[in-house]
């Protein structure tokens, strides 16, 4: 399929007229700014209304430096690929950190400043008018002058960018990338930084954006600012959300569909209504508008849909070095005085506990006494007023959990914050991120494979020891909820923890569902994993654990082993509640 | 008053309630008891059509499906949220008047009067009455959620863990005020942890477990019922031992 | 500088702070209620005087059947509540019958062409957010941006490309500290404060505004309340509309408007709105006032890039939010 694909495309300026040679450039820079909103709108969640001035800075930069300086195109692409760099990462760092809307504003308010510049700073750019006459790009001498030589340049761009970016979207970052967009904080417990991960994305799509633009100069060798104004960074948008933001090959799909509906539209739209004007604009809004009521995921996944799916062999081989240094200290976890209010209600108080090697300590109570936030306060979501927590030694007091999952303090979540798109493997993939290091750029290229292979087996062996093996190639989305707490302690498996903080693992599961899980949990702390285990269900924890703290109305009221803590009064008054 | 049959909630693949049926009749308290996650919460949601689900719910004749729930609101269908959903940047006052925006809106008179009854049920409310809803106290930011759908005038008033995160003394306080409704003749249905205190105000009661009704049954009935005794009134394994 | 040049660029930049400002409420109080950053507003407050400039010349602007249509389409989707599509369908009959009279009596065309453009926005919201609940602020801001398209579209269509110059109110200029500031100018300003009192009255007094309050301090909690979230958003729609109507209306004498120019006046309010974090009334009205002032002193010292200024204010905005941020927001 692939191949004949890609012949059609090798012959395919041989057997169409020039009208339509032109127009398949146009598809392939059409296409490189899409698939770059693909990674950062449809992956990342990220919305940028500023591609076509990274296709402009580009454009003119390389134009300029040809013009001006007699320097060749490739140099250009080289200035012109920087100059988007630096241009994404001074917007990405200005706005990564902040909530999602303020990307998509940031970029519209670069996108108009940039066009006015453009159009305004005549002695540089030429204003309106633009710069013409760029020299055509030259390979080994030749000079690409005609539709025919350009297609070539075009499309093998263009197919380098989508290979790498292909490689990239189904590696280790890949997979935090789809995730971040989900849930930061679930992201965030299995090692990723979400500000550079988002900002790296948004660069990523900007030289994307960066080449299509230079590809876009140096093809009709003449730039001003119209292909680089903010209707066109929007009409970029609608390719991909008709194609489908969220999947690859709608890039391809709604740049190729849109890139002639263009031309289409500008024919007869002022066919049907008698004159010509901005018609077809309020077309563009109006499919724009459809689409999102209609298909909001757009037209590839529903093509897709009705596409048969291979399901892929499990992985084989080896799976990532354990731990290099062995756990050697008694107490893992000490927690000393912390508090924690909100809203001037206290939600913890003063409390002070220890968890040692090879234990389970089970932090019970009734419902709302704290239990829930003393777990992101370790967990590294909550930042406690006073008090302090460390784990193996080292003070992580309000440290992030990209930092501590590091050090083998590993989290499930009380609600599972799975990703339901992704497969059942690829969520525990997720596990092993903070136990692969391939760079970005490392993956792009395929560097990765081994680290890749070895991350998989790994995972795959986790999903093996919850016993959800079979289950590795469903949708995350198509699990039941005892089946999304399985997968939830084996992504955390996959971590290689030290110390497992199980965050209500059994609310919401059926009695026998309940009891496999107990045995799970039993067998892990075997295999020399220490668990801590946040659970409100007496019966559970008390059958399970070596030691329990029990807490009530934010404070510590009770600890000791099991069968003590039950005789405590204290303990049976906050148990039976205060109304008898 | 409230007739459901095959009441069914699903969150994306997970069902949280698998097809239940319940009746609370006028003037009743009825409790829904269970341990976490069983799907008490879901049901009264669902009955509010704050989720999707499926089923039958029936109020007083009506059928409810289609409606939204603030004309569920509008009807006397009143919810007071596990989570509370107060205004939090609102004070005191304004968020009580607010619970009655629906009659406002129909024109009722007699708002203030209403205001009136309930700082006189909740003293406590009265004298904060300028003070901004986020900056009380657990109990009485409950007190608050409460007053607030009290004064919707409900005819079935459903609540959602009243006790939830409360010392013994302020839980004490709100069922002693929910005793004092039930006097009065309120219909309620009360989701609770806290079964012991729920099925000794309760008349009749359910347990849920894991999506599905398990038991149910008259609230003396069920206090005296092993498995809700082991389950849900004491230290569970120590009666079992 | 000499100090008449100062005068006349602060009053110039006091007089459009106004117009922004008014235009930052109105899409922070949208924003607050329904989560929707409303692009288009900008289409609509152009389109209100222009409403106004083509009954002045006798005609009947494509405004009035637009927003007839609008509701008619409003009264199709609720065809099944009650009444509703009866009042709707009068509502339509009232626009078309307002932009007729204002035709033939010019004094009315001010008030016709606020009463034409007004469902317009309520009518958007019903037609095409109220279908997508719960839809996130993305999905919220592509669908705003369609909108713009397919208004700003019709304006060309509507008025076509030309500037309209309208007569002003209260025509004139005033001396103000010997400096000569169009009264029309003052009007906009005094129009703009008493607008903010009221709606300051409205938020604070009224339990009707209260419920908006609610309705975007809390969504669920509005609901438990009895208070539909619908309706705060038509509510929003139909006040912003109005906001941004009226002002559009009181700042056309004072310059030409085109249909183009709505897209660009949107965005600097939203740089105000901006400035107020999308959150903050008083902060929005600061926002514009100095969004007018940079701009009318930066067309002073190069008027090529004034707007290209105003833009790049955001920057140190976002970067002060960007430092005062936590990485990780547990997000609901």
């Amino acid at each position: 399929m692939t191949a004949v694909l890609l012949l059609l495309l090798l012959v395919l300026p041989w057997i169409v007229p020039p009208f339509y040679q032109t127009l398949f450039v146009f598809y392939a820079i059409a296409t490189l700014v899409v698939l770059g909103l693909h990674l950062l709108t449809g992956l990342a969640g990220l919305t940028s209304f500023g591609q076509a001035a990274f296709m402009g800075v580009a454009g003119y930069t390389s134009a300029l430096l040809a013009l001006r300086l007699g320097v060749s195109p490739w140099l250009g692409l080289l200035a012109g690929l920087l100059a988007t760099l630096v241009f994404a990462l001074v917007l990405g760092l200005l706005t990564v950190r902040l909530k999602g809307h303020y990307l998509p504003l940031a970029t519209i308010a670069w996108q108009v400043a940039l066009y006015i510049v453009m159009g305004s700073w005549v002695a540089l750019t030429g204003g309106r008018t633009g710069l013409s006459d760029l020299p055509p790009v030259a390979v080994f001498g030749f000079e690409l002058r005609d539709p025919r030589a350009y297609h070539y340049l075009a499309w093998g761009l263009l197919l380098l960018y989508a290979l790498g970016l292909y490689r990239l979207i189904h590696s280790r970052h890949g997979r935090m990338i789809r995730a971040l967009k989900g849930d930061a904080v679930a992201a965030a417990s299995f090692g990723a930084r979400p500000p550079s991960l988002r900002l790296w994305t948004f660069v990523l799509a900007a030289l994307g954006a960066g080449l299509a633009g230079w590809l876009y100069a140096h093809f009709v060798r003449f730039v001003n600012p119209s292909p680089f104004s903010l209707e066109a960074s929007i009409f970029y948008l609608i390719m991909a959300v008709v194609g489908g933001v969220g999947s690859f090959a709608g890039a391809f799909l709604g740049a190729g569909l849109l890139t002639g509906l263009e031309q289409w539209l500008k024919d007869l739209v002022p066919l049907v209504l008698g004159k010509s004007g901005n018609y077809e604009v309020i077309a563009y809004g109006l499919i724009l508008v459809a689409i999102l009521h209609l298909a909001p995921r757009g037209l590839w996944p529903w093509i897709e849909a009705r596409l048969p799916r291979r399901v892929p062999d499990p992985p084989e081989g080896e799976g990532l070095p354990a731990r290099a240094e062995p756990v050697e200290e008694e107490i893992l976890l000490e927690v000393e005085g912390i508090c924690k209010s909100f809203g001037g209600l206290l939600a913890v108080n003063r409390l002070s506990f220890s968890v040692r090697r090879g234990e389970i300590l089970g932090l019970i109570g009734p419902n709302g006494a704290g239990k829930s936030t003393t777990f992101h306060l370790i967990a590294g979501v909550l930042r406690p007023d006073r008090g302090r927590v460390r784990f193996r030694g080292q003070e992580i007091t309000g440290r992030f959990p990209f930092e501590t999952v590091r050090m083998g303090l590993v989290r499930t979540f009380q609600h599972p914050h799975l990703f339901p798109e992704m497969t059942v493997l690829e969520n525990a993939m997720l596990g092993t991120y903070p136990r692969t290091r391939a760079p970005m750029l490392a993956s792009m290229l395929g560097l990765d494979r081994t680290e890749e292979r070895r991350a998989a087996v790994e995972a795959f062996r986790a999903l093996e020891r919850v016993g959800l093996a079979e289950k590795a190639f469903l949708k995350a989305g198509a699990l039941s909820l005892g089946e999304q707490r399985k997968l939830e302690v084996a992504r955390a498996l996959a971590a290689d923890p030290v110390l497992l903080l199980l965050d209500e693992p059994a609310a919401g599961l059926r009695a026998g569902e309940k009891r496999a899980l107990a045995a799970l949990i039993r067998r892990l702390r075997d295999e020399g994993i220490t668990v801590l285990l946040v659970d409100h269900d007496m019966e559970l924890v008390m059958r399970l654990v070596d030691r329990v703290v029990v807490m009530h109305y934010g404070e510590k009221i009770a600890e000791g082993p099991p069968e003590a803590v039950q005789r405590d009064p204290a303990v049976r008054e906050a148990y039976l509640g205060g109304v008898t | 008053m409230l007739a459901v049959r095959g009441l069914e909630v699903r969150y994306h693949a997970a069902v949280a309630v698998d097809g239940i049926d319940l009746h609370v009749e006028e003037g009743e308290v009825v409790a829904l008891i269970g341990p976490n996650g069983a799907g008490k919460t879901s049901t009264l949601l669902a009955l509010l059509g704050l989720v999707t689900c499926r089923g039958e719910v029936r109020y007083r004749g009506e059928v409810l499906a289609g409606l939204e729930p603030e004309e569920r609101v509008a009807r006397g269908l009143v919810l007071v949220h596990e989570r509370r959903h107060l205004f939090g940047s609102m004070t005191v006052e304004e968020n009580l008047l607010l619970g009655a925006f629906a009659r406002y809106k129909r024109g009722e008179r007699g708002i203030w009067g209403e205001l009136e009854r309930v700082y006189a049920r909740f003293p406590r409310l009265a004298e904060r009455r300028h003070q901004l809803a986020a900056t009380m106290s657990g109990g009485e930011q409950q007190m608050l959620a409460i007053g607030r759908a009290l004064m919707a005038r409900p005819r079935l008033l459903l609540l959602d863990e009243p006790s939830l995160g409360l010392a013994p003394l302020i839980v004490q306080e709100i069922f002693g005020i929910l005793a004092g409704l039930k006097a009065e003749g309120t219909t309620i249905l009360l989701v609770e942890q806290n079964a012991r205190a729920a099925l000794e105000l309760a008349d009749r009661g359910y347990v849920l477990e894991a999506g599905r009704i398990v038991l149910e049954g008259p609230a003396a009935a069920l206090r005296d019922d092993p498995r809700v005794v082991e389950h849900y009134l004491g230290i569970p394994g120590e009666e079992s031992r | 500088m000499d100090p008449l040049i100062f005068g006349f660029l602060l009053s110039d930049g006091l007089i459009n702070g106004a117009l922004y400002a008014l235009v930052a409420l109105a899409l922070v109080l949208v924003f607050a209620v329904t989560r929707a950053i409303l692009i288009p507003l900008g289409e609509w407050v152009l389109f209100a005087p222009l409403t106004q400039a083509m009954l002045l010349e006798g005609k009947l602007p494509g405004t009035v059947w637009l927003s007839a249509g609008l509701l008619l389409i409003w009264a199709g989707l609720d065809r099944r509540r009650g009444r509703t599509p009866l009042w709707l369908f009068l509502a339509a009959l009232g626009v078309v019958g307002v932009g007729f009279l204002g035709r033939s009596v010019p004094a009315l065309a001010f008030l016709a062409a606020l009463l034409v453009v007004l469902p317009i926005g309520p009518a958007s919201f019903r037609i095409f957010f109220e279908p997508l609940p719960g839809a996130s602020v993305l999905v919220y801001l592509i669908l705003a941006v369609g909108l713009h398209f397919v208004f700003q579209g019709l304006g060309l269509a509507f008025f076509g490309p030309e500037q309209f110059r309208l007569p002003a109110l209260w025509p004139g200029e005033a001396a103000l500290a010997g400096l000569p500031v169009p009264r029309q100018g003052i009007l906009l300003i005094l129009a703009a404060a008493v607008l903010m009192v009221l709606l300051y009255l409205f938020f604070r007094r009224s339990l009707y505004g209260k419920a908006l309050r609610a309705a975007a301090v809390n969504r669920i909690g509005a609901r438990l309340a009895g208070i539909s979230v619908r309706e705060a958003g038509r509510v929003a729609f139909l006040l912003a509309t109005g906001i941004g109507a009226l002002a559009g209306l009181l700042v056309a004498p004072l310059s030409n408007a085109s249909y183009e120019m709505g897209f660009l006046l949107g965005l600097k309010g939203f740089v105000a709105a901006i400035v107020a974090g999308l959150v903050s009334y008083p902060l929005a009205v600061a926002g514009g006032v100095l969004v007018g002032v940079l701009e009318s002193f930066s067309s002073f010292f190069a008027s090529a890039y004034k707007e290209a200024i105003v833009f790049a204010l955001l920057l140190p905005v976002l970067a002060w939010r960007s430092v005062s941020s936590r990485v990780l927001e547990e997000e609901e």
